[in-house]
């Protein structure tokens, strides 16, 4: 099986065999390599099998290894002929990226930067099976895997206008309740409000560079301003939803289901009873993270007026956009040039809707959304903007991360000896984490250079670089 | 014989190797809660009865480490030892004995998030049965 190269940024699989469309990777002559040793692209082969798929199966520049679909992966559906997958969403549904701007400069917090750096790790439950300060009965759960944000804003935890500046305004419409297990519904109770453990952070970061001034300045980015990153999604509602619904589909896989490659990649069709349910389980999980980082934004905007004694007016926070990662959307995209309402996965990729689409808030519908792409701790993340390249090529689809290189057990052997807290200490970032191993596995050494990911979406055209921000504290569970 | 674990880019696996399904499933369920946490020294005060079904072997394994997996993410137990009543291929009743997690005596080493059915296989070798799990971290 070949990876032939299309262009710079584009290396592709042609239709052979089982697979009903090709398989495309974004990427450069510099990371393809890791991309082929790897075989990450027989993941993304085995999705250009699945019934219904459209156009192509494809991944982005931070495509690494994954269940089933490959983590990075994009996948769209015809709805009549297509399948939904909770593979192809991921454990963590609705895992997203939030960020906030606030009116202070690195200057204003430098000087106290250690403790709030203290004051935030105190604040935000983070770390293995952390629990929140929010405990919540059966009914208000439901309210909130129902309505999303709009809980959380309704509850005291951030403000009307952040619901515009949440993909999906904060609510997946079709989410209904009953579709979640007992199970599911059970590990949320406790959870929300906590960041985890894992790759998920929070990050007090500095606007180190601006690319976009009119994007920026609509954005409310400027040089030097302090920004909040927040990294998380459903906890372990999500995942149960997730586990629960492959267990059932790889049951019916058994006994009439749609075959698969990889049981992994377990999926019903999306018009059918178990393809609906799945859908309406997993719009609740999707709610439930948005009201997690609804919750969790809140915090860290406390923490700041606590820390530096001001007020909410003069600390000027203001959130900039909130994205999701992982999950399942049905969207109007241009097939064959027709309009059609498809179902598209994107399993660690983010939506890249181009500037005039409608469903980018009134804000920023000029400008396009507002793409949030978090690198390593020690490096950079990115601020970009969808275009219309991407309408056209990934329905509206672009990377999310940085993607893993080293497997945990090797950034560990990496990090034997150093001190890395020392380390990022000395290039000014202060890192506060709860597990073990927690920073040797996600030490900057484990994660690709987040600038050629970013550089590769913005050389394909499909996404626009807005700004970079550095990160100065690190929360990590 | 025992378990060795895999080295995966993003998640962490094991590989069991055992002489009987029975060790093959006792091994597996211990494999996972080593990487949990250290339990070489828990009493294993609580026992209770577990019951799974499954497809085949495979889907038996993994439908049994999830159910375990539940004990550790809902009800923070710590199991430490496990016995297998009844095996066949679609079906497992065992008994496991848990602490119930104490932050100032238990230490966490690892999330397991999940247990998926990536590359997930139980084979019958020369020397007897082999596993192979996927965990998410």
């Amino acid at each position: 099986m070949e990876l032939n190269q299309i262009d710079d940024f584009r290396w592709e699989v042609e239709k052979q065999g089982p697979m009903r469309v090709p398989a495309r990777i974004y990427s450069s002559a510099e990371m393809i390599g890791a991309v082929k040793k790897e075989e990450t692209f027989k993941q993304l082969v085995n999705v250009a099998q699945l019934p219904g798929i459209i156009s192509a199966a494809l991944a982005m520049p931070d495509i690494h290894w994954g269940y089933g679909f490959p983590i990075g992966g994009v996948a769209a559906f015809d709805c009549d002929e297509g399948i939904i997958s909770p593979g192809g969403v991921g454990y963590d549904i609705n895992c997203g990226v939030r960020l906030a701007a606030t009116g202070l400069t690195e200057k204003d917090v430098r000087p106290r930067l250690a403790d709030l750096a203290d004051a935030m790790f105190g604040a935000i439950p983070s770390g293995i099976g952390s629990t929140g300060s929010i405990r919540l009965t059966n009914t208000e759960l439901k309210k909130i895997l129902k309505t999303g944000s709009a809980w959380a804003v309704k509850n005291g935890f951030g403000e009307d206008t952040d619901i515009a500046h949440t993909e999906d305004a904060g609510c997946m419409a079709d989410a209904d309740p009953a579709a979640a297990s007992d199970r599911a519904l059970e590990r949320g109770k406790k959870q929300l409000g906590t960041l985890g453990s894992g790759n998920h952070f929070l990050e007090i970061g500095v606007v180190d560079a601006i690319y976009d001034a009119a994007a920026a300045q609509a954005f409310g980015l400027f040089k030097d301003t302090v920004t909040v990153l927040l990294h998380t999604g459903s906890r372990g509602l999500g995942y149960q939803i997730c586990d629960d619904f492959l267990a059932a589909m790889a049951k019916h896989l058994h006994t009439g289901g749609i075959d698969v490659p990889d049981r992994q990649l377990a999926c019903e069709k999306i018009r059918s009873s178990a393809g609906e349910r799945y859908y309406q389980a997993m719009c609740c999980a999707a709610n439930f993270a948005w009201a997690n980082r609804q919750v969790l934004m809140h915090h860290a905007q406390t923490v700041l007026m606590r820390v530096f004694d001001i007020s909410p007016r003069t600390l000027g926070m203001r959130l900039v956009y909130d994205v999701c990662h992982n999950i399942a959307k049905f969207e109007r995209h241009n097939v064959d040039g027709r309009e059609k309402t498809v179902c598209v996965h994107r399993k660690g990729a983010t939506r890249a809707f181009a500037p005039g689409h409608p469903a980018v808030c009134p804000d920023y519908r000029h400008i396009g959304q507002p793409i949030l792409i978090p690198g390593d701790m020690g490096t950079a993340s990115y601020v970009l903007a969808g275009t219309q390249k991407a309408m056209d090529e990934t329905f509206g689809s672009t990377c999310h991360g940085a993607g893993r290189v080293l497997s945990r057990t090797a950034a560990k052997k990496a990090a034997k000896g150093r001190a890395l807290n020392r380390e990022l200490a000395d290039r000014g970032i202060h890192v506060r984490w709860t597990g073990r191993s927690t920073l040797a596995e996600e030490m900057p050494d484990a994660y690709k250079d987040i600038s050629q990911v970013v550089d590769v979406v913005a050389g394909a055209g499909i996404s626009r670089k807005v700004a970079k921000l550095r990160p100065i504290a690190v929360v990590k569970g | 014989m025992g378990y060795e674990l895999i080295d995966h880019t993003a998640d962490i696996g094991i590989r069991v190797t055992e002489k009987s399904v029975e060790e093959l499933f006792k091994t597996a369920a211990i494999a996972m809660f080593e990487q949990i946490a250290d339990i070489s020294n828990l009493t294993g005060t609580v026992t209770k009865d577990i019951h799974v079904k499954g497809m085949d072997l495979a889907d038996l394994l993994i439908n049994w480490l999830r159910e375990l997996l539940w004990c550790w993410s809902i009800d923070s137990q710590l199991v430490s030892h496990v016995t297998i009543t009844e095996i066949t291929a679609y079906e497992v009743r065992g008994n496991i004995s848990w602490d119930p997690f104490d932050p100032e005596r238990h230490e966490i080493l690892k999330d397991i998030k999940a247990v998926t059915y990536h590359g997930a296989a139980v084979e019958q070798t020369h020397a007897g049965w082999q596993a192979t799990v996927i965990f998410d971290v």
